[in-house]
């Protein structure tokens, strides 16, 4: 065993160097061939990042690139489809420290389609390494890598200039390079830029500075990670703390359990809850480790307020100074990562904070073309586009600009229908005179202006609609079976059957999300027939082929399995 | 043979402690506390947003580690949902006694599930293969849990940094109704913002671990005073040399044919099956000295544990199936 730390009080002064460190998160950005994995496998492994065993895995591996030598890309392109292909297809996160800092990286991938990898990648990180290749120069891809880090506010860029061994560690080149770089990074408005000249496979100016390139003065690599600045000057020193939930142990306790996402907390400080506009005062600050006086940005706490006033998950506390908009409607910048492509006009849910609200993009203004950055034209968003569009909600978000708070600023899409994620949003501006001030809100926060969609109703049902055709004499028991199983039903009698009512009836129902019942024989065969070929996008179950006297098991259980496809994803918000 | 008790090892420890009295203060202050403060985040979102979650409880020291951070969480409220063992009948004595022991302590309800259609049938690793064995012990038997339980949420204690594949989970990670993960149809992950919405019998795992490292996980422990098993510190044990990994053993009806054990001063670095497990030999019997140890080894703790090594790729096999 190593001696480094053989007594308590080198190990004691071991452990005040190690938990001095601060951590750096940062990304790294590079096409298919610039070598960005071989740069990031090599960080990794000089910087002693990488452990003897997952060496030895990536030595015997049956795809090795480098004929016996160690292929550094492998050991950051994990899953086996990647491997085969030899291309990192989605975000890696990398952990390693040197004696100065703990680093975080999300490795991702450069080819075009996978623009929303580098976006999510881009969004925690403090600095981005954008990969050059030296013997290519400025490429469409490297316009694009940084436009997207200016875009997710990563303040700091470097771009390690790489492939050097092979223009023969030219020091024109690399000014030239750097010319090149220095101007796209004051084109896109990025506050830090610098350049390093690298190679990746041989090592130069990775970790050690390199023999070859005595006309470089500048920091290495790793030397330059270790000393940027990791904390970001704050832009807003008010407070913000979404609530995300309500600890209420027993009658005693009443606490707002949240993370500081801005400013600082202290007893006796006065906030005001938002969207109510309550105010009241901070009572305590909780923590398991005992009540504390203050607390600041990052830490998660509990605060207990001077008098009760009613407030939930995704309300928000600030002080009463410099207080985030609220707004239900506003400009942002949208990356839109779903294969199905934006629907302008269709209900989306927002979150934003701790706050789900439904949303949809009223307007498209123009998209952005990630290699020129020039604007163009809306038309269909499709995946990976960037577009700056006109969002509202149905209630209001209470929210920052994002170039001033990446965490008051930001929210995501999702499809209510597929629960897939399907957009990164960035608030640019508040949408002229759209404001929502408190007192156009009812007591709830509701805006009366804002129409009510179908899927929100949808949403409430929790289920999408549909129509069944059954056995006329167990049309009730059908009825009571799904009913039992909360669908919102109700039965088509009388003269809502008749042919010329009948479409009518049935579109409004429809539209209303409800779970339609019908007696088959009760229909029209001619009805029948239309529905199938005039309603073919609708849900139309027909059981009334299951023989049955009154409502046979089979006819129930056929029945309420065609009914579970019907029903949403659970809802986001279950309350306290 | 004499095993250490938790007592012991506390005692042991206690003699250190005044000296890192200091050290626990400059804890609160650095990146731990930064990474401490993000799980508690995580954790506090899938409770808010889920309403069937439940704590996969493995008894290792991520376990450790995440069940207090749940008491910070949630405190002065109780932990709001149950832990769950999914119990291989394969797991170290020490570990079962530890878990009943700490349970109990902490005041958290403890789920324990085995898949005992497939243990009266004979499974082991023997003569399955560590793939087989743990599809029907592990995997298998979570699913069913999960399933009987109506779980929608299940925190894990994963890190990203222990194997490749884990290094590209989401820290909220969908699985479809029949438990699996696929990784080429990940839902993008931004900020801090975690998409909760899936269809009745789909699932998230929930991952508030995600971003430590091994050394963070001893760090903290140190800085917590987090009770471990006893597993963790080094001391005489007896043991057979098998498949090049060192066997712990119990009882001489574990001997295979030829084998003779002796005594090797040794320990765990990661708790799994008694069969599939190896001990590392080491002098490390506290705190410190595994922390030392730690860094000086540089090997990755997944190491000696042999269901990694049955095929490269074998962790995104097994979680592409629905293994934690």
């Amino acid at each position: 065993m190593s001696t480094v730390l053989a007594t308590f009080e080198t190990f004691d002064s071991f452990l005040q160097q190690e938990l001095k460190k601060d951590l750096l998160r940062f990304t790294t950005a590079g096409s298919v061939d610039d070598g960005k994995s071989t740069l990031i496998g090599r960080l990794l492994h000089d910087a002693k990042g990488v452990y003897e065993d997952q060496l030895a895995s990536v030595k015997k591996s049956k795809v090795n690139r480098s004929n016996g030598l160690i292929d550094f890309s492998l050991l950051t392109d994990g899953l086996r489809a990647e491997r085969e292909q030899g291309i990192t297809i989605d975000v890696a996160y990398r952990y390693f420290a040197t004696a100065r800092r703990r680093f975080i990286i999300a490795d991702t991938p450069g080819h075009e389609q996978y623009t929303r990898n580098m976006a999510t990648g881009a969004s925690t990180a403090n600095l981005a390494i954008i990969l050059v290749d030296a013997t290519k120069g400025i490429l469409p891809q490297t316009r694009r890598h940084s436009y997207i880090a200016s875009l997710l506010g990563i303040p700091n860029l470097v771009a390690a200039i790489n492939k050097m061994d092979l223009v023969d560690y030219r020091e024109d080149v690399f000014l030239r390079l750097s010319d090149d770089f220095r101007e796209l990074a004051a084109q896109l408005g990025i506050p830090s830029a610098i350049c390093i000249p690298v190679s990746a496979t041989e090592g130069d100016n990775i970790v050690d500075a390199s023999e070859k390139t005595p006309w470089y003065e500048g920091p290495t690599l790793l030397e330059y990670l270790e000393t940027v600045p990791v904390h970001e000057a704050a832009s807003i020193e008010s407070l913000r703390f979404p609530v995300q939930l309500v600890i209420r142990p027993d009658s005693t306790f009443r606490g707002f359990a949240g993370q500081i996402v801005l400013g600082r907390v202290r007893v006796g400080d006065p906030i005001v809850a938002l969207p109510s506009g309550k105010s009241s005062s901070v009572r305590s600050i909780v923590t398991f480790d005992g009540n504390v006086d203050s607390a600041g940005q990052g830490e998660s706490v509990t605060l207990e307020l001077a008098n009760e006033i009613d407030i939930s998950r995704g309300d928000m506390l600030v002080s009463p100074s410099k207080q985030p908009t609220a707004s239900t409607s506003f400009a942002a910048t949208l990356v839109w990562m779903s294969e199905k492509p934006l629907v302008a006009g269709q209900s989306y849910l927002a979150k934003h904070t701790t706050r789900a609200v439904k949303a949809r993009v009223t307007n498209v203004r123009h998209r952005v073309n990630v290699n020129t950055l020039a604007h163009e034209a809306a038309g269909d968003l499709e995946m990976n586009s960037i577009a700056v569009v006109d969002v509202e909600t149905s209630q209001p978000l209470l929210f920052d600009l994002y170039e001033q708070s990446r965490s008051t600023g930001s929210f995501i899409l999702i499809d209510p229908i597929s629960n897939a994620t399907v957009a990164a949003g960035m608030i640019l501006e508040v949408s002229s005179g759209s404001t929502t001030p408190a007192r156009h809100l009812d007591s709830r926060g509701v805006d009366s202006s804002v129409p009510v969609t179908a899927i929100e109703k949808f949403e409430r049902h929790g289920h999408v609609p549909a129509m069944f055709l059954v056995p006329g004499a167990a049309i009730e028991a059908v009825e009571r079976a799904l009913f039992a199983e909360g669908f919102e039903t109700v039965v088509l009698r009388g003269d809502a059957l008749r042919r010329e009512l009948f479409f009518h009836v049935f579109d409004l129902l429809y539209s209303a999300g409800l779970v339609i019942l019908a007696g088959a024989e009760t229909l029209d065969a001619e009805v029948r027939v239309k529905l199938q070929q005039e309603r073919a996008d609708r849900t139309v179950f027909d059981v009334s082929s299951i023989a049955d006297e009154v409502a046979s098991k089979e006819l129930i259980s056929r029945v309420l399995a065609n009914a579970r496809s019907l029903r949403l994803g659970t809802h986001a918000e279950k309350g306290e | 043979m004499s095993q250490i008790t938790t007592e012991e090892v506390e005692s042991r420890d206690r003699a250190g402690a005044t000296l890192l009295e200091s050290a626990r203060q400059t804890a609160r202050l650095s990146h731990l506390r930064k990474l401490e403060a993000e799980s508690i985040y995580i954790l506090r979102e899938a409770v808010a947003e889920f309403s069937h979650p439940v704590m996969m409880y493995s008894i290792g020291k991520d376990s450790s580690v995440m069940l207090r951070l749940a008491q910070k969480a949630f405190h002065p409220g109780k932990i709001p949902f149950p832990l769950l063992h999914i119990d291989t009948s394969y797991k170290f004595p020490e570990m079962i006694a530890f878990r009943d022991a700490y349970a109990k302590e902490v005041g958290a309800q403890l789920i324990v599930h085995r898949n005992e259609e497939a243990l009266q049938a004979g499974a082991n690793p023997f003569t399955l293969g560590t793939q087989k064995c743990c599809g029907l012990l592990k995997t298998k038997s979570l699913l069913d849990a999960l399933a009987e339980g109506g779980f929608n949420a299940a925190f894990g204690g994963a890190r990203r940094d222990e194997e490749k594949s884990r290094a590209k989970e989401r820290i909220y990670s969908f699985r479809d109704s029949h438990g699996q993960w696929d990784p080429k149809n990940q839902r993008p992950e931004l900020w801090n913002l975690f998409n909760s919405r899936i269809d009745k019998s789909e699932s998230i795992r929930v991952f508030p671990l995600s971003n430590w490292t091994e050394l963070d996980v001893w760090l903290y422990i140190l800085a917590e005073n987090i009770p471990i098993v006893p597993l963790y510190y080094a001391k005489e044990r007896e043991v057979v040399l098998r498949n090049g990994s060192l066997v712990v053993i119990h009882d001489r009806s574990e001997l295979q044919f030829g084998e003779e054990p002796r005594l090797v001063k040794c320990r765990m670095r990661s708790l799994g099956c008694v069969p599939c497990t190896g001990a590392i030999r080491s002098e490390a019997d506290t705190l410190p000295k595994i922390i030392e140890e730690m860094i000086s080894f540089r090997r990755s703790e997944r190491e000696n544990r042999a269901i990694d090594h049955d095929e490269e790729g074998s962790m995104e096999l097994k979680k592409r199936e629905g293994y934690f």
